[in-house]
């Protein structure tokens, strides 16, 4: 009797041994902890990708799943016009806006790194446009835009600058420009605040020694400033290249691709194919395209931070 | 957009140390330095202006420029709003996207705090890969993957219902957070943890009353961010979401008000303001850790 009840008494304690012991279990734990984060991400980030390759290999459309056919939807993609307008247009409104926004960012930047009164209150309204939904604030600026009541036209007026409305949306150059300057507007804050981190670490010793050996300010900028903020602009400049080149929202929204087809990116081709037009292997053989860049891209913002491993040392990580 | 034209010419006075120089005089400072910010500010801050007052606006003044100025309101109206919050299901789209917000929030939230700590505290064989991988995950823009994730929603049953995009958002959420938190995670001292563990504490009630509290600054952080991030969402929201009253705030503006050749730019002002403000207020309550998290998932 006394065994048995030895035996009840040394099994439950083994079971709250079992239950502690599996959680306290390293790999285990390890287990438990990242499969949330993993599961996601593989369901919804890593399938879709791969599925996104093999759609666009297909002809799929809404309602009906396609079967292979190879090259066919790229082979169709190399001969259509708008296609290679689209692909130029990607390039050049992410080189020119990356120019514009870095330029003016990192102005924005140097400026608020001066000893300013209410520093922090500047710095929270200029981030201002970057936490406001873009598609919100690109409705204001089809509306800044808009060709009979926009409100640059009327000062252009009243100034006497000009004597007719400016044309900003109507015809393909001047909406090409009307978006790349609403993505910099958008841009600057980002770039701005994210170089700002970067020049506070900058030791203002390193300023003195330069200035105790009679340096101007272009030098100063040229040789402090620029090659010890150049880690963190590399990396913000990926980052900034990555989701301006896919930009998606202000083009839909002032411009929708128009005036015929000029303004469309590649994100918003494929959405127009694939979505609004139902050609879904059409539409994933445009976005796929866009692949290669980011690969490119990526590959830019590695070495970028192999090589500022490499300036800092290893162990710091 | 006129800035461009001015190259920007690295204000002289711009890295100077604190203390004012001799040769940094006051007109000086103020040419290279208060001229060009005041710029920047006007224009940055132009188009919320324009937005606010365009909202106020009756129809009458909205038209004519040449009887009033078009910078100031003279009888300024709430007909546009009023339209919006009774004559459209605003409400309702605001009250789904606030949800969605919410709820993908929470979720990335729990999963990348488990993540963050697995990668950084755990230390097992090929973390380093996994943190790797989930920094990847984050260089994968949605306009790449809306498409297959269209068909993937649907296969799921999820086709225009709001758990999509609930189960969608953290995606671009997690990897985020999870980056955000290792950072913070790293800041916590090892020896904190040791001596819990000497003490016979499991790695769970580690977690739960060493770790999280010292944390807390990072989760509020990453808390906010995912909250903006899902607030603005649109290219998933747009190609997943069907029925007008399912729609987020930022898709409904754009396809629900814009009806016909007749825009009412007054109700889509309106619209445009009251769907910033929950995410301007917010903000203005938690600036320092919007600041923090921003540089901080930058410099890490």
């Amino acid at each position: 009797m006394s065994a048995t009840a030895a035996q009840g008494w040394v099994r439950k304690n083994q079971e709250q041994n079992w239950l502690t012991r599996l959680l306290d279990w390293k790999p285990f734990l390890v287990v438990m902890c990242l499969l949330p984060a993993v599961a996601l991400l593989m369901v919804f980030l890593t399938y879709p990708l791969g599925l996104g390759i093999w759609l666009a290999f297909t002809d799929t459309t809404i309602g009906r799943s396609g079967v292979w056919v190879g090259l066919e939807n790229f082979e169709f993609m190399m001969e259509d016009p708008i296609f290679w307008n689209a692909v130029f247009y990607s390039v050049f409104y992410t080189a020119v806006a990356t120019v514009g926004k870095f330029g003016l960012g990192l102005w924005l930047a140097l400026l608020l790194n001066n000893h300013l009164p209410f520093k922090s209150f500047l710095r929270a309204i200029i981030l201002l446009p970057w936490i406001v939904p873009t598609v919100l604030t690109a409705i204001a600026f089809w509306w800044i835009y808009n060709p009979q009541f926009s409100i640059i036209s009327w000062v252009f007026i009243e100034l006497g600058l000009r004597d007719s409305n400016i044309d900003f949306i109507n015809t393909a150059w001047p909406a090409r420009w009307s978006l790349i300057g609403a993505n910099v507007w958008r841009g600057i804050p980002f770039v701005a605040i994210s170089l700002l981190a970067g020049l506070q670490t900058i030791s203002p010793s390193l300023y003195e020694a330069a200035l105790l050996d009679g340096s101007t300010g272009w030098q100063r900028f040229r040789y402090i400033t620029f090659p010890m903020l150049l880690p963190i602009l590399a990396i913000v400049m990926t980052f900034s290249i990555i989701f301006t080149f896919t930009d998606f929202q202000l083009v839909y929204a002032i411009t929708r691709g128009g005036p015929v087809n000029s303004t469309h990116l590649l994100a918003t081709l494929a959405f127009q194919r694939g979505i609004a037009g139902g050609q879904l292997g059409e539409g994933a053989a445009i976005a796929v395209s866009m692949i290669p860049f980011l690969v490119f891209a990526t590959l830019f913002s590695y070495f970028a931070l192999a090589r500022r491993k490499w300036q800092q040392g290893e162990s710091n990580d | 957009m006129s800035a461009t034209a001015e190259a920007p010419p690295a204000p002289s006075s711009a890295t100077a140390p604190p203390e004012t120089l001799s040769w940094d005089s006051k007109s000086r400072r103020m040419v290279t330095i208060w001229v060009p910010l005041a710029c920047f500010l006007l224009i940055l801050l132009f188009p919320f202006y324009w937005m606010s007052i365009t909202a106020f606006k009756p129809n009458a003044e909205l038209y004519d420029y040449n009887t009033h100025n078009p910078f100031w309101i003279t009888s300024p109206t709430l007909d546009h709003i009023r339209l919006l919050l009774f004559g459209t299901s605003y409400p309702r789209w605001l009250l789904t996207t606030m949800t969605v917000a919410i709820c993908s929030t929470v979720l990335s939230l729990i999963a990348s705090t488990l993540a963050a700590y697995a990668i950084q505290r755990l230390r097992f064989k090929g973390s380093q890969y996994v943190g790797l991988g989930i920094y990847l995950a984050y260089l994968v823009p949605p306009s790449i993957l809306f498409i297959p994730l269209a068909t993937v929603v649907f296969q799921f049953g999820l086709f225009d219902s709001p758990i999509a995009l609930i189960l969608v958002y953290p995606t671009f959420l997690v990897p985020f957070c999870t980056w955000l938190l290792i950072g913070y995670f790293k800041s916590i001292p090892f020896e904190l943890e040791e001596c819990a563990l000497i003490d016979g504490a499991t790695r769970l009630q580690i977690l739960r009353q060493i770790t999280l509290p010292l944390a807390v600054p990072g989760l509020i952080s990453a808390g906010i961010f995912s909250f903006t991030l899902s607030w603005n969402e649109f290219i998933y929201a747009l190609a997943f979401i069907q029925s007008s009253e399912r729609k987020t705030v930022p898709v409904a503006i754009l396809t629900e008000l814009v009806t016909g050749d007749v825009y009412q730019w007054g109700a889509l002002m309106a619209g445009s303001l009251l769907g910033s403000l929950p995410v301007a207020i917010f903000y203005s309550f938690f600036v320092d850790y919007y600041v923090s998290s921003l540089t901080g998932a930058v410099k890490e």
